[in-house]
């Protein structure tokens, strides 16, 4: 079959009405799509694209199960994301997808989950369902670290959490003014108060690379086995069909062996500066 | 209420729980323990550094004033760590105002006291020391990770 002239089906992007924006903060927004049925699991990404502007690859904030529409969280940091942040309810995007790996199950042990900045967006539909596994899990516990307190993502839906469940939720920020009564520090220094049962651990650590490395490294020392440190990484996922190569890391294409990867796969890869 | 010798609330210190009873016991003469309401001021940026705090319940706030843009907390001290390190080096000045915030409790070293007892006796000096330098190191790799500014959209090395 002669195929020259056609895109394959997951290469299209399916059109879809935007239903809602929230603004989290400056320059950061929750957009909230009309995407009928749209299966995913919690950690992948789609392509969203405006048309004449542009393509980015952004991770998926909703919870799949819970019945809320398709939600990504997009800050306007280049071109491409400054319009699709400055999308009004009632306009279309274009979406390709979902694609990569997503967290793993819920664990019967203990969950610790490491977000920084919006990192959060990405763990969001990870938590919301550990927290639904509660009862027949160990602790579920949420480290979340940012800029400055009025940087913190989904803060209502935060303080909501550290009211109404029983996760152990943290915050701490890099800055703060006076009155702020939280922790200043970094997301690291959260990690040393906890008494983790390293050897029952599991990890999901998504945010800047940095503070990810730093976080693995901590929780290696600690005893939590590295196969059980999962990270969400990020490249520049430019076909997101695994095509391209524009977002490889050693071995891996992460846009089909990622975002979600074990630290064992990838702990000596994110070491070398050149990748 | 219960008094505990500030002897044994130095021992009990996360700080000191590498440490033999020896070293404890040898500092505790220049040990008092002491109590900071919400809000008040533990130290203040620019005067003498006298004293080492190992905070044992509440938390404090390193804090320092930017032209515009007030006081601005640049780190937190909690339970279990030591609040005050400049007495260590010359010329035993602070760099940062230290507030409570809540009740702090903790047990605070006169700093001239506990130099000339590690000056005099360099196997209490270089115990002493060596429960300093996670702190100090510590406190170095949060300033370097800081200074980054990880959480900036301006970190981000493909803006699309």
């Amino acid at each position: 079959m002669d195929t020259r002239g056609h895109a394959p089906a997951s290469l299209l992007p399916r059109p879809m009405r935007v239903a809602r924006v929230v603004t989290e903060m400056a320059g950061t927004v929750t957009i909230e799509l009309e995407a009928g049925a749209f299966a995913f699991a919690p950690g992948q990404f789609v392509m969203v694209s405006s048309p004449g502007v542009g393509e980015v690859p952004i991770s998926i904030s909703s919870d799949p199960d819970d019945g809320t529409p398709l939600a990504l969280t997009i800050r306007a940091v280049g071109a491409t994301t400054a319009v699709i942040a400055a999308v009004s309810e009632g306009s279309w995007l274009g979406i390709r997808g979902p694609y990569g790996t997503a967290w793993p199950d819920i664990p019967e042990g203990d969950l610790l989950l490491m977000a920084g900045g919006l990192g959060l967006a990405p763990l969001r539909g990870a938590f919301l369902r550990a927290l639904r596994a509660q009862e027949r899990i160990g602790r579920v516990i949420l480290l979340y670290g940012t800029r400055e307190p009025g940087m913190i993502l989904f803060d209502r839906e935060l303080l909501g959490w550290m009211r109404q469940t029983r996760a152990e939720i943290h915050v701490t920020v890099d800055q703060a003014h006076p009155g702020w009564t939280g922790n200043v520090g970094l997301i690291t220094t959260l990690l040393e108060r906890e008494r983790l049962d390293a050897s029952n651990t599991t990890a999901f650590l998504c945010g800047p690379e940095v503070m990810m490395r730093l976080s693995a490294r901590q929780l290696a020392a600690l005893g939590v086995s590295p196969s059980r440190i999962h990270l969400s990484l990020e490249r520049h996922m430019a076909c997101a069909t695994a095509q391209c190569g524009r977002c490889q890391l050693g071995p891996l294409i992460l846009c089909r062996d990622g975002p979600v990867v074990r630290h064992s796969d990838v702990g000596r890869a994110l070491g070398i500066a050149e990748l | 209420m219960i008094v505990h010798p500030v002897e044994d609330l130095i021992r009990e210190h996360a700080l000191f729980a590498e440490t033999g009873p020896e070293i404890a016991g040898l500092l505790a003469s220049c040990a008092r323990n002491v109590v900071f309401r919400d809000g008040e001021l533990i130290f203040k940026e620019g005067e003498t550094a006298d004293r080492l705090l190992l905070i044992r319940s509440g938390r404090a706030a390193l804090e320092t004033s930017i032209p515009g843009h007030g006081n601005v907390i640049i780190q937190t001290v909690k339970t279990g760590e030591a609040l005050g390190l400049s007495w260590l080096v010359p010329p035993y000045l602070t760099d940062f105002d230290a507030r409570a915030i809540g009740t702090v409790r903790a047990v605070s070293f006169d700093a001239t006291c506990l130099r000339a007892k590690c000056e005099s006796d360099p196997r209490i000096g270089y115990a002493f020391y060596k429960l300093m330098i996670p702190p100090l190191i510590g406190r170095l790799r949060t300033a370097r990770i800081q200074a980054l500014n990880l959480y900036e959209p301006t970190a981000d090395p493909n803006p699309a």
